[in-house]
């Protein structure tokens, strides 16, 4: 596509159809030219300067929590590859005792458990976190007590997650925990439940980092910043909270089948009384090999800003970058039994999967190719981030290939859970996430250092870490072919082993000794500032790069291009002298400008949750809840649920509060709206995104269920009788007409008029109605004879009904909030985000539990 | 057993097995293994120069390599079509090596046990005829149909001279076709993890020919009534003789101590009173390759080490130490378990 030819679609887009009726002439206006008020500035400094002393701990501004989410995941990096190092050490030759069995099976369990859910997921979520507002010229994300929250849970759960190896009770059925192997009679210790938990904690803090991102790229972009604008890292940041929200719930579900299993002996994975050890497989690589993608795609959205900034030219194939991220993340929902092809699937499963993880390497390649394009394009700098860029590439590419052969079928068969997949994972992973992250901590450390890093020492970081990976990886794919397999803790002498094993010890210490002198350059160099940063060392062309404090910039520029500092040298002056959108605290409060999701055109102004201690205490509670139940101490875990969720509700008590003020002046004499509902409503897309996840829990809860009558249709009993199903769901119904009739007698009020108790009681007895109902079913279905611990139709839908009745205890709580707030003088006509809320959540539960009755009580019960 | 001067495991070791196939089911996939290489080798060193030339090439190169051309040529168009070639050869390959059985093979099924091999001959009708532990013995140049299935946790049966693995999975039954076209021995090992010593789970598969096949099946049902007279499997009926039992000085009777110190709760010798069936069946232990589940030479020593003491050689498994046997006593059950042939 010809330059020219872009030009014209993107004016076409900026200029001719407006999303929101937003009258685009209006950009004109800026930068303005007007001088601005004295004390402005101080006045921004002033809203969002941050607590002192303790009262760090309750910030929540990106600039902190991003800054303290990357360092604790660097830190599990650390942990995790001190574990990788123990491991080779013992494998250093055959039959050593430096690591005994048990210990070692720990070790490499917590080694994949802790890089891939503790250390690669935050990571990329961390980066996120710390980099989107800033290069969305946002003040701040749309949520960020939320953030704070999802940190605060990581950071408390990871670690004492990772102290159950101290005292020998970490997990060691390995990171895919596979049933019955980690079944209640094979594992009876808590070790497996201490897995449990970490990915407990992991699954919830991606979720709330996942809605986070998805609101926060859609809603929170500069005007003017078109979806066609966006810097790739929002795309790839952008698919990657889609695909967790798609991919995370499977195993959710997968974890509390587990549990459950585990501890009340219902037969999810146990063949003999008619579940299945397989059902586990299908419901972890669902989520599992999406991870894979999701771990890798925000780390390509890093390269491809960085290849572009340090070949000093735009990025080669904006477009098929774009479509390479989105079908990549499409197809890789449709590979994940790639890791089954062992266990005797169908040869047409077989061809289909094998068909489906071939393509999946095509958007990888357009991307690899948009690199190398774009390098060629422009005239590269040398520097550290560009070594890690161009080794990131080769050894990425190394690692697809062998991909592609592990693809293969019949070479699977070979292949598969020996050292060549070892050798594979290892490439992909650290070329394809690890070396964009190194080269990301030098190309953006200038953002929260005060000093760039060493570009000497960089350098000597790169080529230890390049040559240790293919000293430690490359043998290892002929390791895998003389016969060793994966997860063992030692090996036979005179096999051919020994000495590919010590050439692999030898390299991971090539590898340790490169991060050793990373640290040494952090130590040396790094200082965290949020004020007089070291600034835009590699020249970068995004917004990120634009004169920041803690409120992000002085003014939210109008972006024009996808590169604005590049193509306007003014852009930072503009900015930092206010001469854009909102130069000011229009409010007096925090506050940011909430676009439209496609052309990002202005629509209402945020007013955003400053520091908090009960964010951290929920989280805080949340781990003593989660911990207590691991080590059976019941009561005190009741305890802790309940605080954390107090803690919850008094975080949100501050929020949604009745403002005076209606509209603000974003600048340039624009005016929008400040607090609105409905679906223009950042919170209005939050809940949605929650919803999907919910959703997505009680589908796959539904597949487990007919996955299992397919395989054992044998134990399957009648369903209760048709009455008492058309009860239930009458019972539904009416909770849906009343959560209609509390926002409908809500939407009659006047401005600031208070609405009688009608709307917060309509909730909560369509909340009861939803009581009602799962009690319903759940005695009609014991009534009916099924037992949980009986068959896998007992277990799953006891399983299902079980999370419904959570919903309902949910939304029980919700409405009952409502009605304290409304008993407070806080529910004020006409609209109210806290019952649009919570109407909308009692609305979805109703349809919830009317999915998860239907599905069960008609299929198959209808026919047995 | 052990050929003196090499390893006891020669069936390990260089060639590397993947590579060094000895039948129709690990062949194809050693030619593809080639194959897939030599691609990657190719793919690699074109990824490398392009980067090489984007970087340093003349101004020529780079404009070229530097736009959306590049990118549909090097990133969609090349990788489509070499990826297509390769799904269809997968395709029809996968077809050729899971040929539904034709049911004359001849069939065992092997069960996967916390930490060892359960391997069961079977006849026509599906009923057990030689019941064998941690050894798998085949006919050259037949195939055989092997069932999987897994007593505890799951597993994965390997072969790779043979074949490529199938998993061995608690409530289900996975038939696996192997063939071996020379004769030999070569290493199984299990290869999905099972939990404990996991690394030390293997076994040994010896594939006969003809002649000597014949001998090994007449010699192993020569005490069971009515089978001796029957078929071999892919054979017909030739007689061999009895090996003669070696004579031995310890005057303890190993039997006894044998049936006596426990071993017969979990161990099942045929013809005896020992009839358990959680641990390895010791009928034929004489005649073993491997102890341990394919990790010891088979002789007096190793039989009394792993006796006495087998949690120090393979930790966690099942079998406790019975370092309360004396030396005298541990000898006389390895004498008397060396004439189980």
């Amino acid at each position: 596509m010809s330059g020219g030819k872009l030009k014209n679609t993107r004016d076409a887009m900026e200029g001719r159809r407006s999303e929101t009726g937003f009258d685009h002439d209006l950009y004109a206006l800026f930068p303005t030219h007007r001088p601005r008020p004295e004390g402005e500035l101080k006045e921004l400094e002033r809203i969002w300067q941050n607590p002192k002393g303790w009262g760090l701990l309750t910030v929540v501004n990106n600039n902190y929590i991003g800054f303290l989410y990357v360092a604790t995941a660097f830190l599990f990096f650390l942990l995790a590859g001190i574990l990788a190092l123990g491991m080779r050490v013992q494998l250093a030759a055959p039959l050593q005792e430096f690591l005994p069995q048990g210990t070692y099976n720990q070790f490499f369990t917590m080694h994949g458990t802790v890089m891939m859910f503790l250390f690669a997921v935050p990571m990329v979520e961390a980066i996120g976190i710390m980099l989107l507002p800033q290069m969305l010229a946002a003040r701040d994300l749309p949520f960020p007590r939320l953030s704070a929250y999802a940190f605060w849970a990581y950071f408390v759960g990871g670690l004492s997650f990772f102290a159950s190896l101290f005292v020998g009770l970490a997990p060691d059925g390995g990171w895919f925990m596979y049933p019955p192997l980690t079944s209640i009679a094979y594992s009876p210790g808590i070790n497996t439940d201490f897995w449990l938990l970490g990915i407990g904690f992991i699954e919830i803090s991606a979720i709330a980092g996942a809605i986070e991102i998805i609101v926060g790229v859609l809603r929170t972009r500069a005007p003017g910043m078109t979806l066609d604008r966006m810097p790739m890292f929002a795309w790839a940041m952008l698919v990657f909270a889609v695909m967790i929200v798609v991919a995370f719930p499977s195993v959710i579900l997968g974890t509390l089948l587990l549990e459950l299993e585990r501890a009340f002996n219902w037969p999810f994975f146990d063949p003999t009384r008619g579940g299945d050890p397989l059902l586990w497989q299908h419901l972890f690589w669902f989520f599992g090999h999406p991870e894979v993608y999701i771990i890798f795609l925000p780390a390509a959205g890093l390269m491809s800003m960085m290849v572009a900034a340090v070949a000093r030219t735009p990025l080669i194939g904006y477009r098929l970058n774009v479509l390479a991220l989105v079908a990549t993340g499409f197809i890789s929902f449709g590979v994940w039994a790639h890791h089954m092809f062992a266990t005797g699937m169908p040869r047409v499963s077989t061809g289909y999967f094998s068909a489906a993880s071939m393509a999946v390497s095509l958007p990888a390649g357009i991307q690899v190719f948009c690199w190398i394009a774009t390098l060629a394009a422009g005239k590269i700098r040398w520097s550290t981030p560009a070594l890690f860029i161009v080794g990131s590439i080769t050894i990425f590419v190394m690692g697809g290939l062998t991909g592609v052969m592990l693809g293969m079928v019949p070479f699977d068969w070979q292949a598969h859970d020996t050292y060549f997949v070892v050798a594979h994972l290892h490439y992909v992973l650290i070329g394809g996430m690890v070396f964009p992250m190194f080269a990301a901590f030098y190309y953006w450390v200038g953002m929260t250092s005060r000093n760039a890093l060493s570009e000497r020492l960089g350098n000597w970081v790169f080529w230890l870490m390049f040559s240790g990976l293919h000293i430690t990886f490359l043998p290892m794919h002929l390791t895998g072919f003389m016969g060793m397999p994966r997860r063992v803790y030692t090996y036979l002498p005179d096999r051919g082993l020994d000495m590919l094993n010590l050439v692999s010890t030898v390299g991971a210490f090539v590898i340790a000794a490169g991060v050793l002198l990373f640290l040494v350059d952090l130590a040396r160099n790094f200082r965290f500032t949020t004020e007089h940063d070291a600034g835009n060392v590699y020249g970068g062309g995004t917004l990120e790069w634009l004169p920041t404090g803690l409120y992000s910039t002085r003014s939210i520029p109008l972006v024009k291009s996808r590169e604005p500092l590049w193509d306007d040298p003014e852009i930072c002056d503009d900015v930092a002298e206010g001469r854009y959108f909102l130069p000011n605290s229009a409010t007096g409060l925090r506050e940011t400008i909430i676009t439209s999701p496609i052309n990002a055109e202005p629509q209402y102004l945020q007013l955003m949750p400053g520091p908090s201690p009960w964010p951290i205490g929920a989280a805080v509670f949340t781990a003593v809840f989660f911990l207590s139940l691991t080590v059976q101490a019941y009561a005190f875990g009741a305890f802790g649920g309940i605080v954390a969720v107090v803690c919850v509700l008094r975080w949100l008590w501050e929020t949604d509060r009745p403002i005076q003020q209606q509209t603000a002046d974003i600048g340039g004499g624009i005016t929008v709206p400040i607090a609105v509902t409905g679906p223009t409503s950042h919170s209005w897309w939050a809940l949605s995104t929650l919803m999907v996840v919910l959703g997505m829990i009680v589908f796959m809860g539904l597949f487990s269920y007919l996955y299992l009558f397919g395989i054992h249709p044998e134990v399957w009993i009648a369903a209760p009788p048709l009455s008492q199903s058309a009860g239930i769901a009458a019972a539904l119904v009416g909770a849906l007409g009343l959560a209609w009739l509390s926002r409908r007698s809500m939407a009659t009020k006047q401005s600031g008029e208070f609405p009688g108790q009608v709307p917060w009681l309509a909730s909560a007895i369509a909340a009861g109605l939803l009581g009602a109902a799962i009690w319903w079913d759940w005695t009609g279905w014991s009534a009916a004879g099924l037992v949980a611990s009986a068959s896998g139709q007992g277990a799953t839908v006891f399983a299902l009904l079980s999370f419904q009745a959570c919903t309902v205890a949910t939304a029980a709580i919700m409405a009952l909030y409502l009605g304290f707030r409304s008993g407070r003088g806080l529910l004020l006509g006409p609209n109210s985000v806290t019952l649009d809320v919570v109407v909308r959540f009692v609305s979805y539960t109703a349809m919830q539990g009317l999915a998860i009755a239907a599905v069960v009580r008609f299929f198959p019960g209808e026919l047995v | 057993m052990v050929e003196a001067g090499s390893a006891f495991d020669a069936w390990w070791g260089w060639p590397p097995p993947v590579l060094d196939p000895a039948g129709p089911y690990a062949d194809s996939v050693t030619t593809l293994a080639w194959v897939l290489f030599g691609l990657g080798v190719i793919v690699t060193l074109i990824v490398v120069a392009a980067v090489y030339l984007a970087v340093n090439g003349s101004k020529r190169t780079k404009s070229k390599l530097g736009g959306e051309r590049a990118v549909w040529i090097g990133g969609i168009a090349f990788p489509g079509i070499v990826l297509t070639i390769l799904l269809v050869w997968g395709l029809a390959l996968t077809a050729s090596l899971t040929k539904t059985p034709t049911g004359d093979e001849m069939r065992v099924r092997v069960t996967g046990h916390m930490w060892w091999f359960d391997v069961e001959y079977l006849d026509s009708a599906g009923n057990v005829v030689l019941r064998d532990s941690n050894e798998l013995h085949l006919p050259v140049g037949e195939p055989v149909v092997i069932e999987l299935a897994s007593a505890d946790v799951i597993h994965s049966f390997w072969v790779p001279n043979l074949s490529g693995k199938e998993d061995m999975i608690p409530g289900r039954v996975n038939e696996l076709l192997v063939q071996a076209d020379k004769a030999g021995r070569f290493g199984g090992i299990c290869a999905e993890y099972c939990g404990g010593p996991h690394a030390l789970m293997g076994f040994v598969t010896v594939a006969h020919g003809s002649s000597e096949w014949r001998e090994w099946w007449k010699d192993r049902t020569r005490s069971l009534p009515g089978i001796a007279d029957q078929d071999v499997p892919g054979e017909t009926v030739v007689l061999a003789s009895n090996p003669a039992t070696p004579p031995d000085l310890n005057p303890l009777d190993g039997r006894q101590l044998f049936m006596n110190s426990g071993c017969a709760a979990c161990h099942r010798v045929a013809g005896t009173e020992a009839n358990g069936l959680a641990g390895p069946d010791l009928t034929h232990v004489g005649n073993r390759l491997s102890l341990g589940a394919g990790i010891l030479p088979n002789n007096r020593g190793t039989m009394m080490g792993w006796i006495g003491n087998s949690q120090s050689i393979k930790p966690g498994n099942r079998m406790p130490n019975y370092d309360m046997l004396s030396a005298d006593e541990l000898e006389a059950i390895a004498i008397w378990l060396e004439q189980q042939k």
